[in-house]
């Protein structure tokens, strides 16, 4: 980004809030490099760190549009799925390159979100999110009655993934696993940081603010919305490909109400609007559950409620938002 | 053919009545203080739960337990809303989901620790079971006790919000909630004694629904969705059209399976995306 | 100064000799089954069925302590379950793994058990295809084949020539619906009409609409037990359709303890295959029941018995390799195990490890003033037809 001062002051104090919002903090870097930590403290613990990173990824995609343009879907599990079974479906039918299978799988998911964005656009509210839950509820009747393509309840069988790079398989022990999802979260965190530090994002916040007033200064709502809704279910896909690919399996279960709605807990238990709120409540969320239910495997979402309800008491706006509430920013977060 | 026609109509009816005793009093709090309450259901299993323990441990009969599955659910409501809700009327919407969907996960775990997972049985009187012939057509007893009762609730509820004064107080609320403060209205109290009401009868629902739908410690979870799309189907605040949207989409559920059985669930869905496309605030609703 | 260390010498060796004998290495099984959702009750079945035979036989199997890990997948989540596999196998270092009462998440785990190469023991899973995963996998619950096709065998060898089928819309209601109109069609009677109905249908009046409308002489349904055995039965009620004279046909799960509670008389004649109830009359059987009550009062159930059976075969292979926990020694050892189970004799198929048991058929009748499966017919040695056919 270029750091010419302009010299119309008018231009230059949005100009310089957004350079100043791009630029990396310590604690963002510290973090990034925590993530490596994993490889070297838990070895056997990567096949979750590698489901947790694609949480993560899917728990950032819908915070594109829930956080930042005000969306509120139930349905998101859609394109996460749908990418999945596409994924899946490539390597059964004997492509099984892992990164040409993402690409594909996920610009396939796009084309679906792109198409759902026109009826998306048009609806706010109750109704809006109701729509998303219908949409992807429809989806997923429409993936279990097809049973002959996607192996129904069952799951789909025979997904085969090549090495990566000819080099690197996915193992039992998930090195490959989650060095691949971990790279992957971070190329699309680099998008969304991009994103939303730039006018386009500040167009989403506005629209989430007030989307009636955001024509009045020209901003062209519907489009805006597509274009991110587009950009959501793209990052989604990359989210559910990664878990074809790096399990080799893909069942009903990642379009289910079910993955929508625990996507959505997660988001707003890191804090919606804030960026890394979905890595850090997918980490939570997952490590918590993991922990939990190792401790008590009949009751453990008992205590994930507790924690919940603990959270919201304590901590308003997710967990990120009730930090930012005890340590103020300079910056100032929008 | 037409006799057939009937019995599906009335058997989705029947199926919508208990989707509007669940989900009625969730359209009028959520339209009266747009609090997001997703345990609403849970305070329905509860009553589900309350009419189990006293039909088999206690041996009560069935309907005796009614008016305390009612009594039971509309007693924690306040409670929970003394304590945990009322700290979160300003709150956001997510932030309203997440507490409540906290609620449902421990609720699910207490029932499930204390009932287990299996299916509760229900032990109906004999008067409550089989059939009667009417103009030829066989009619479930139950179902047209459920009917009834239900019809009987709306009358109630339609009686008390036009001709009290409480009522006028909730339509104020529901209306334009700022003018009714303004206007000396007590707004929150109006809303915990609607909440009681509401979750009260979401627990008799409960306990009516072990017959048709079963009752296990899923239950909060499993009938969420469906209250859901009657509410926003229905419109938000409106009893009527809970009602319009229950019956609706009981009765298309019903048809879609036995005219178009291949396309099973899909046609709830589909109806619910089609009528909410049209009339984005409901088909009663406002705004 | 002497008697000090004559004083630290007995001390230390009452220290040595208080230590135990350094443990022989325990022997850990990775037990991952639906404890939590809606397949709780399946899982808690088949853990109680495990906890009881650990009761009863200790836990200790030649010479070697046995410490079971529980994981629980929710429900049918196969990249959890293969997950779990997988942590159990690299992490928790388990020896052999076992559970698994739903398809797809055994379907997801067999992949870890042939790439690592340990022993697997399916405890209820019953999709015909299974077994076929992972060279190291054994069956000790049954296959949806193995308990349709006798029932479709039975029909026309009866009488029965059409037949109107319900089957729930996924990929087990797929397998029964295949096998029981594959072997019904096979003896020379006709499918008349026949519906799937979605998964989580609550209310099936609509469906038994329709089957009225046919006037079938028999209908042939499948339900995935839960709330929907109870409110089927009740639907066919309602529709006025008697099983004592309309054949109503299915496999065990219509008919289980919680269902014949919810239908009440409404469930007799319905007409069921099964290969376990607790109503069983052999001696092996009410030594069972009555130690099942015992522990968890309440009755034992098919998913209770798989994971008992699963449990006796792990003891029985570990006791014939001598402990040898290697993934090859065990499912050799497996291989043509045969016992007797409170079910009846069962035994492994040495060429598909896959269970081979007694198929009974019941009807449903009252005995005294309980609703009871009283069993009128049965098939011994019934292997999985299908991997059957194709071996041939």
């Amino acid at each position: 980004m270029s750091s010419t001062v302009v010299a119309d002051p008018v231009v230059a104090a949005p100009q310089r809030y957004l350079e100043a919002q791009i630029s990396w903090r310590p604690v963002e870097i510290a973090f990034w490099l925590a993530t490596l930590l994993p490889f070297v403290l838990t070895p056997n613990y990567l096949v979750l760190a590698s489901q947790i990173a694609i949480t993560a990824l899917f728990a950032l995609s819908l915070d594109l549009i829930l956080g930042y343009a005000g969306i509120v879907s139930l349905g998101h599990a859609a394109y996460f799925g749908f990418a999945s079974y596409t994924a899946g479906l490539i390597a059964k039918w004997g492509w099984g390159e892992p990164l040409t299978g993402l690409v594909i799988a996920a610009a396939a998911a796009g084309v679906l979100g792109y198409v759902t964005s026109f009826i998306i656009a048009r609806f706010r509210h109750l109704a809006l999110i109701m729509i998303t839950l219908g949409l992807g509820l429809l989806l997923a009747e429409a993936a279990n009655s097809a049973s002959w393509l996607t192996g129904g309840a069952d799951g789909l069988q025979g997904v085969r993934m090549w090495k990566l790079f000819g080099v690197f398989e996915f193992d039992l022990w998930g090195k490959a696993s989650y060095t691949y999802s971990l790279v992957m979260l971070f190329l699309m965190f680099l998008v969304a940081r991009r994103l939303i530090n730039s006018p386009f994002g500040l167009a989403l916040r506005g629209i989430r603010e007030n989307a009636v007033r955001m024509p009045a200064i020209g901003a062209p709502s519907p489009a805006h919305i597509r274009k991110v809704y587009t950009i959501a279910a793209v990052m989604a896909g990359v989210a559910g490909a990664l878990l074809a690919q790096t399990t080799e399996t893909v069942s009903l279960e990642t379009l289910s109400f079910q993955r929508s709605a625990d996507v959505l807990v997660i988001l707003i238990l890191g804090g919606a609007g804030r960026l890394y709120g979905g890595i850090v409540g997918a980490i939570i969320y997952m490590v918590a559950r993991d922990q939990f239910s190792g401790i008590n495997p009949q009751y453990w979402y008992f205590w994930i409620g507790a924690l919940l309800v603990a959270v919201v008491i304590f901590l308003p706006n997710g967990i990120l938002g009730g930090l930012a509430r005890l340590m103020p920013s300079k910056r100032g977060e929008a | 053919m037409i006799a057939s026609a009937f019995g599906v109509l009335f058997d989705g009816f029947a199926y919508g009545m208990l989707l509007f005793l669940l989900s009625v009093g969730l359209s009028v709090t959520l339209g009266m203080m747009n609090f997001v309450n997703l345990a609403h259901c849970s305070f329905a299993m509860l009553g589900g739960y309350v009419t189990v323990t006293l039909t088999n441990q206690l041996g009560w009969p069935f309907l005796a337990t009614l008016p305390l599955a009612f009594l039971s659910a509309a007693v924690v409501s306040v409670a929970f809303e003394r304590v945990l809700y009322r700290r979160l009327y300003r709150a956001t919407d997510l932030d309203q989901c997440l507490l409540t969907i906290g609620i449902v996960f421990v609720s699910v775990a207490v029932a499930a620790y204390i009932y287990g997972t299996i299916q509760q049985p229900v032990n109906l009187p004999s008067y409550l079971r089989g059939t009667v012939t009417v103009m030829g057509q066989s009619l479930g007893v139950y179902r047209l006790f459920l009917i009834g009762m239900s019809l009987v609730v709306t009358v109630v509820l339609v009686a008390a919000l036009e001709y009290t004064r409480f009522g006028a107080k909730v339509r104020a609320a529901v209306d334009n909630q700022r003018m009714a403060r303004g206007l000396g209205i007590n707004v929150d109290r109006v809303f915990a004694v609607t909440f009681a009401l509401g979750s009260g009868l979401a627990g008799l629902g409960g306990a009516l629904a072990i017959e048709i739908v079963g009752l296990d410690h899923a239950f909060a979870f499993t009938y969420l969705v469906y209250v859901l799309i009657v509410v926003a189907v229905g419109g938000l605040g409106s009893i009527g059209g809970s009602f319009v949207a229950a019956s609706l989409l009981g009765i298309s559920d019903m048809a879609g399976k036995y005219y178009f059985p291949e396309l099973g669930a899909f046609l709830i869905y589909f109806v619910m995306v089609a009528l909410l496309m049209w009339r984005p605030v409901g088909i009663f609703g406002r705004r | 100064m002497h008697k000090a260390l004559v004083g630290l010498a007995a001390l230390a060796a009452a220290i040595v000799g208080a230590w135990p004998a350094s443990a022989q290495q325990t022997i850990k099984i990775g037990l991952i089954l639906p404890y939590s959702g809606q397949f709780a009750d399946p899982g808690t079945q088949a853990d109680n069925g495990i906890k009881l035979y650990m009761q009863q036989h200790g836990d200790t199997v030649a010479g070697r302590k046995i410490e079971v890990i529980r994981k629980d997948t929710g429900g049918i989540a196969p990249d959890v379950a293969k997950r779990l596999a997988q942590e159990l196998v690299v992490r928790d270092k388990v020896d052999l793994l076992a559970g698994f009462s739903l398809t797809p998440n055994a379907l997801a785990a067999a992949d870890v058990s042939a790439q690592a190469k340990k022993f697997m023991v399916v405890m209820n899973a019953a999709a015909s295809v299974v077994t076929t995963k992972s060279p190291y996998m054994a069956r000790v619950s049954f296959t949806l084949p193995q308990l349709n096709e006798p029932l479709g065998t039975w029909a026309h060898k009866n009488g029965v020539r059409k037949v109107y089928s319900m089957v729930a819309d996924f990929a087990a209601g797929h397998d029964a619906e295949a096998a029981f109109h594959g072997a019904f069609k096979a003896a020379g009677g006709e499918i008349i009409g026949a519906v799937r109905y979605p998964v989580a249908n609550p209310d099936f009046s609509a469906f038994v609409q329709r089957a009225k409308d046919m006037n079938p002489e028999a209908i042939f349904i499948f339900v995935p037990g839960g709330a929907q055995s109870p409110a089927i039965a009740k639907a066919l009620a309602d529709r006025g359709i008697d099983p004592r004279k309309t054949k109503v046909m299915a496999q065990l799960e219509l008919t289980d303890e919680q269902a014949l509670r919810n239908m009440g008389d409404t469930a007799l004649g319905i007409i069921t295959s099964a290969h376990y109830d607790y109503n069983h009359g052999s001696a092996r059987n009410k030594e069972f029941v009555t130690a099942f009550n015992a522990a968890f009062k309440r009755n034992p159930d098919f998913f209770a018995v798989g994971g008992y059976d699963g449990m006796h075969l792990i003891y029985e292979t570990l006791k014939k390799t001598n402990a040898n926990s290697d993934g090859d020694a065990l499912i050799g050892a497996a291989k043509g195990m045969a016992w007797e189970s409170p079910r009846g004799p069962i035994s492994i198929d040495a060429a598909t490890r896959d269970i081979v048991q007694t198929i009974y058929m019941r009807r449903v009748e009252k005995v005294g003033d309980r609703l009871v499966n009283v069993e009128f017919d049965k098939m011994e040695n019934v292997k999985d037809p299908v991997k059957a056919r194709a071996a041939n």
